[in-house]
């Protein structure tokens, strides 16, 4: 809402000197954000000058342009010698004689435009004549402004050269454009927002000026124009149309200008000046907070009938769109049949006011703020008037709304109102709250009196009565937000200040600290950062086709993905399954510009329907809590999310330099980097081979936790998914639970002894079939070397000459060590041999 | 060497004169003094230690009277001392030269790059968001989590965000698909209020940080996935004083000893609702034509928290929460602002682009 500050000063008292800024913090104080001060910022000299001379020329650059004389009285730079102010002019649209608006060397335009003498055309200009542009008057810049057009012959009649254009203009004046919350709809309109100021300045009395205050308002005759309010279909029982004032206007000139004032009200609020008829009522709007619609009265050939629309009807509004109407769109109708109107959103071409109209029928009306809160969404179509409606409008203003037009029109366009008048009232008024006065002092947290609560509730224009327990409050029209107590807690918190609330630090129950998760979160972060990784937060949205790009088996349940209905782009309408879906995204990007050596994790949630679910949930209501079986259901609608950890690596993990080649991250590196995060939980992880898309089949490891808990895969990626994903050759990735690994840390780790004896170290190298896996044959060492084995570790992988061809050494060092005594050569030897010979019987394992 | 002879005069043996002896001393210990390096001194102990005058004197001693040997023992023992003494110091001092010589020769130019295996780097924003939560954590406060993908009833409805309400529409909403199935991606923060106030029962002190989603096209303030983090507070007794002393003291423990100021406000789950500005820690104390250029406030000195409120008691009553037994707050607040804000990053995309450029600035630490 944007506030001419000398439009508020006509309806409240400013304090004293109060300029903009003083009257923002003022409103600031009572819950009305300010979002921009605008104006205020001209100096002078900008003055009225009359063109004596006209000196015209057509330019090289086929522009024309004048060479002006201009009589600027005392202003004159050269007056003393009896010089005219010499300004070159680009417009046209003057003749000699014109009054003008001249800014002379020195002044400041909006912008911060410094004015000054200077060459122009081959000339000095000592000044520029003005365009409405370039005052901040509005957006014309087809001419100067000639005053005699702009203010209308009788206000410039009196003007002399010289004279102070600033105040003239009214580009002193300044305007605040305050943010209003939704629940404030009566501050739409300057009677609110007057109203809010007066009680930011303590409510003193007789310093507000209700506009809405209106005298001679005729009442509902039987001659007046008929109108009839149905409603077959009232959204939540409540009816559409509950209030409905006609009111006519004959004989209006449509040439008549809108007074200047009007006009420049309009446009410091930031609506465009159009005719008189509509300018009044956006003028009436603005003021009292009340939507107004002019019909031509000649284009109605029946009643006025306020009905819901049929299947199939259709209107094109004023703004050249043909819609389509919805049975729960409310219409204005000519005589039920042809619509007119969407009520309190836009109105039709047919009736709309035209050049030619004479006759003015003005319609204020009092619509259900939820009719046109859904017709203004479907249509997607809002308008001054449905932001108004839908955060609903004073149901008593109507009819001093409809009177404030009539009153202007026949004023400005000198028409004559008819003596019959329309006001179909079916409002009923609000009803009392029994107010406990306490509830303010106990939500807000300041100590406010009775007499507190009381005074400030009636300043705000409701009707209280102290029943000596609880108050009984009526709310004023003007307030539809006033229904509960804690409504009524803040308003009293808002009116007697929020400043005055303490900082009082609450003192919880004794916490628990972080949970296990967020601990294991943090635990893993730390370790990979440690080990070169790093954080990133991808957008889960991923392609339709992300499975196929995957090279996911048709059947993969990871290819059963939520769809979004709006998504942002039509190219990822889909959420991830997997967190190196998204991860790639973040790594190619990185690769794009120009980093070549990468590792990158994130941990965050993958969403994975249920095969077979409808993910449908109840949306119950709100009035008690659902029961069990509702909020069971809810439950079972939201996919399950679990949080995954994805890794890539891409490039040298140890990079190159002076000290020599870098080494490429391969597969192992990655498996190895889910072990050092399962090893900083103090978990351990086996790996088997697998086949598992996206990764290459040869290459890519299951991982488990130790009792056989699937925790996720690791590996390279496919080439061909490297391929289609843009990714470098050997990208390497993993994707596993980070689910997993809270649930294994739930129990507290638990301390194995360890013998502080001798260890014996001792090697084996073992021929096997190239088919058998390292890890199979280092297993079999683990599980046949007996009790005092410590660990085994493969150190070497051979292949060639002295093996045959389809076949590799193993070679493993095993660590002995008793926990009470030190080992005999002979008995490590003894529990070698019995390791071997167990990789012998499964593998065919030969030692070297 | 010669057998023992009684009769023989060892003064007469001319090996072991004492000025024989004083002149094998002096040799040698020249010899010493002479060698340059160990391998020098080596081969000057064979000549005047192991062998040379004094050993030859020693083995003279053997074929001397009894009477004579103990005296002619004593001078050529002092005599060998006397020339160990003068090796062992020469010894001692070549080896520390050569030590010192190594240390020399092991030099390297310490400034040669060093990132053999770098270390990487956290996303500011889960960093921002843990400190956050370890505030609410040291005083007490439990942390609570939720889905991303929310039903319409936790995020909207029991939040007594109608179907038609205007605040409702004024956010931009993802909806699953189909979308009249119930199904949206959480807008706020707010839903895991309504999943703790099922689960829970109060006393409820709970901080719910988490990823948020709006409909809005990724440009350098916005961005369609974003960070919250939230405070929700169920007790007997609590009033917006509390809400307010709750964040003063977020306020100070991220921007410093900073002021802040409140107003009323609108949020359809609180009543009353609050709006809270803190005085821009960036030009604090500056003169007020650097305040006015400041552009971490945009030159009017405060900057503007986030929204807050009490529970409003339809919330409550959908939660099944008494609201004439139970009081609360919530408040809440973007992590990205906090980011941009304390750490002075100006552009949304950097957050989100997952460059490692931008994370690596922060390591660990925010
Ligand atoms: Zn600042």
């Amino acid at each position: 809402m944007r506030v001419p500050l000398s439009w508020l000063a006509e309806l409240v008292d400013l304090a004293p000197g109060a300029r903009g800024p003083a009257v923002a913090a003022s409103l600031v104080g009572v819950g009305l954000e300010e979002e921009a001060l605008h104006g205020g910022d001209v100096t002078g000299p900008l003055v009225v000058g009359r063109v004596l001379t006209i000196d015209e020329a057509v330019q090289k650059n086929g522009k024309t342009i004048r060479y002006c004389t201009v009589d600027v009285g005392e202003h004159g730079q050269r007056v003393t010698d009896g010089i005219p102010q010499e300004i070159v002019c680009g417009a046209t649209n003057f003749v000699v004689g014109d009054l003008v608006v001249v800014v002379l060397p020195g002044a400041v335009l909006p912008g911060g435009f410094a004015i000054s003498a200077r060459k122009t055309y081959g000339r000095v200009s000592n000044g520029m004549i003005c365009a409405e542009d370039e005052l901040g008057l509005g957006e014309d810049h087809s001419g100067i402004i000639v005053l005699t057009d702009y203010l209308g012959a009788e206000r410039s009649a009196t003007l002399q050269p010289g004279d102070d254009a600033i105040s003239l203009l009214g580009l002193d004046d300044e305007v605040l454009e305050v943010n209003v919350t939704p629940d404030r709809g009566y501050c739409f309109s300057m009677r609110g927002i007057a109203r809010e100021y007066w009680h930011s300045q303590g409510s003193p009395a007789g310093g507000f000026r209700d506009p809405g205050a209106v005298g001679g308002i005729p009442p509902d005759t039987t001659t007046g124009y008929a109108v009839h309010l149905t409603d077959s279909a009232p959204i939540d029982g409540v009816p559409g149309c509950d209030r409905y004032v006609a009111r006519i206007v004959r004989g209006v000139d449509p040439t008549a200008a809108s007074p200047s004032w009007m006009a420049a009200r309009l446009t410091q609020a930031g609506m465009r000046p159009i005719s008189l008829a509509v300018d009044v009522t956006n003028y009436v709007m603005l003021l009292v907070g009340q939507p107004l619609h002019a019909f031509d009265l000649h284009t109605l050939s029946g009643s006025i009938v306020v009905r819901r629309a049929t299947e199939g009807e259709r209107l094109t509004t004023l703004d050249d769109v043909e819609r389509s109407l919805h049975v729960e769109d409310l219409l204005i109708t000519d005589g039920g049949r042809e619509p007119l109107a969407i009520a309190g959103v836009m109105g039709g071409a047919t009736s709309e006011v035209t050049a030619s109209t004479t006759d003015i029928l003005i319609e204020a009306a009092h619509f259900d703020p939820v009719t046109v809160a859904r017709s203004s969404r479907r249509h997607r179509l809002t308008t001054e008037a449905s932001k108004r409606f839908e955060r609903g409008v004073d149901p008593q203003i109507t009819a001093a709304a409809a009177q404030l037009a009539v009153d202007l029109l026949v004023e400005h366009g000198g028409g004559v109102a008819d003596t019959g008048s329309t006001d179909v009232d079916l409002t009923h008024g609000r009803t009392a709250y029994a107010l406990d006065p306490a509830l303010p002092a106990r939500l807000v947290g300041v100590p406010y009196s009775r007499e507190r609560v009381v005074a400030i509730l009636r300043d705000l224009g409701c009707a209280v009565q102290d029943d000596g327990d609880t108050v009984s409050v009526t709310p004023p029209s003007w307030r539809p937000d006033l229904v509960d107590g804690p409504d009524y807690a803040e308003e009293v918190a808002r009116i007697d200040g929020y400043e005055r609330i303490p900082s009082v630090l609450p003192t919880p129950t004794a916490g628990r600290g972080l949970t296990l998760s967020q601990l294991v979160r943090r635990i893993v972060a730390t370790t990979l950062v440690g080990r070169g990784c790093t954080e990133v937060l991808t957008y889960p949205f991923v392609t339709a086709d992300f499975g196929d790009t995957l090279g996911l088996p048709s059947d993969d349940p990871r290819r059963s993905a939520i769809r979004l209905a709006n998504p942002l782009s039509d190219q990822a309408p889909l959420l991830r399954t997997s967190v190196i879906d998204s991860l790639v995204d973040a790594l190619r990007r990185n690769v794009s510009r120009g980093q070549r050596d990468l590792a990158l994790f994130e941990i965050g949630s993958v969403t994975r329907p249920v095969p077979g679910t409808a993910h449908t949930a109840p949306v119950p209501g709100v009035h008690e809590r659902p029961d069990a079986a509702t909020i069971d259901s809810i439950d079972a609608a939201v996919p399950p999310q679990p949080r995954h950890l994805g890794i890539v690596l891409a490039g040298d993990t140890e990079r190159s330099g002076w000290w020599g080649k870098g080494r490429p991250a391969d597969w192992a590196d990655v498996v190895d980097l889910v072990r050092a995060t399962a090893s900083s939980l103090s978990l351990t992880v086996t790996a088997e081979p697998a086949q598992q898309a996206p990764w290459h089949p040869g290459r890519c490891a299951r991982l488990s936790l130790a009792d056989g808990t699937p925790l996720g895969y690791a590996g390279e990626l496919h080439p061909a998914v490297l391929q289609r994903l843009g990714l470098p050759a050997r990208t390497c990735a993993a994707e596993v639970s980070l689910e997993v690994l809270v649930a294994a840390r739930e129990t507290p780790a638990k301390q194995a002894p360890f013998s502080t004896r001798p260890v014996a170290l001792t090697d084996v190298a073992l021929t096997v079939p190239e088919s058998v896996a390292a890890g199979e044959v280092e297993r079999t060492l683990r599980e046949a070397a007996g009790a005092h084995l410590e660990w085994v570790t493969l150190f070497d992988v051979y292949r060639g000459e002295q093996v045959g061809a389809e076949e590799k050494s193993l070679a493993f060092r095993m660590a002995f060590r008793a926990p009470d005594r030190t080992l005999r050569t002979d008995e490590v030897s003894g529990y070698r041999d019995l390791a071997v010979a167990a990789a012998a019987a499964r593998f065919g394992a030969v030692q070297r | 060497m010669s057998a023992p002879n009684s009769s023989y005069d060892p003064v007469e043996v001319a090996a072991l004169q004492p000025d024989a002896l004083a002149a094998a001393i002096e040799a040698a210990t020249a010899a010493f003094a002479a060698a340059a390096d160990l391998e020098a001194l080596k081969a000057a102990r064979l000549a005047h230690l192991d062998k040379g005058a004094v050993a030859a004197a020693r083995r003279e001693i053997g074929a001397l009277p009894p009477s004579a040997k103990a005296e002619a023992g004593k001078r050529v023992g002092a005599a060998m001392d006397a020339v160990r003494t003068a090796y062992e110091a020469r010894e001692a001092h070549l080896q520390e030269q050569a030590a010192e010589r190594i240390l020399v020769e092991e030099r390297v130019d310490v400034t040669v790059p060093t990132g053999r295996r770098p270390v990487g780097a956290r996303h500011p924003v889960e960093l921002t968001q843990e400190r956050l939560m370890d505030i609410f954590v040291a005083q007490g406060w439990e942390v609570a989590e939720g889905p991303e993908v929310e039903s319409e009833w936790m995020n909207f409805d029991a939040l007594n965000l109608g179907k038609d309400h205007p605040a409702r529409q004024m956010q931009d909403t993802f909806f699953v698909d189909p979308p009249d199935g119930g199904l949206v991606l959480r807008t706020q923060t707010s839903p895991i209020q309504i999943r703790t106030m099922l689960t829970r029962t109060p006393p409820i002190y709970v901080v719910a940080p988490g990823k948020v989603f709006r409909t809005d096209d990724l440009d350098a303030t916005h961005t369609p996935v974003f960070h919250q983090i939230e405070l929700l507070a169920v007790d007997k007794g609590l009033t917006m004083a509390h809400l307010r002393g709750s964040i003063d003291h977020f306020v100070r423990a991220m921007f410093g000893d900073v002021r802040t100021r409140v107003r009323a406000s609108y949020f359809p789950f609180t009543e009353p609702s609050m709006e809270t500005d803190f005085e821009c820690f960036a030009c604090l104390g500056a003169e007020a034509a650097v305040r006015g250029d400041c552009r971490t406030c945009g030159g009017s000195g405060w900057i503007e928290l986030g929204g807050s409120g009490m529970v409003n008691r339809k919330v409550f009553t959908a939660c099944g929460i008494d609201p004439d037994v139970y009081t609360g707050f919530a408040f809440g607040f973007g992590i990205e602002r906090a980011l941009q804000l304390r750490n002075g990053v100006g552009d949304m995309r950097d957050i989100v682009e997952g460059d490692v450029r931008f994370s690596g600035q922060f390591g660990m630490a925010v």
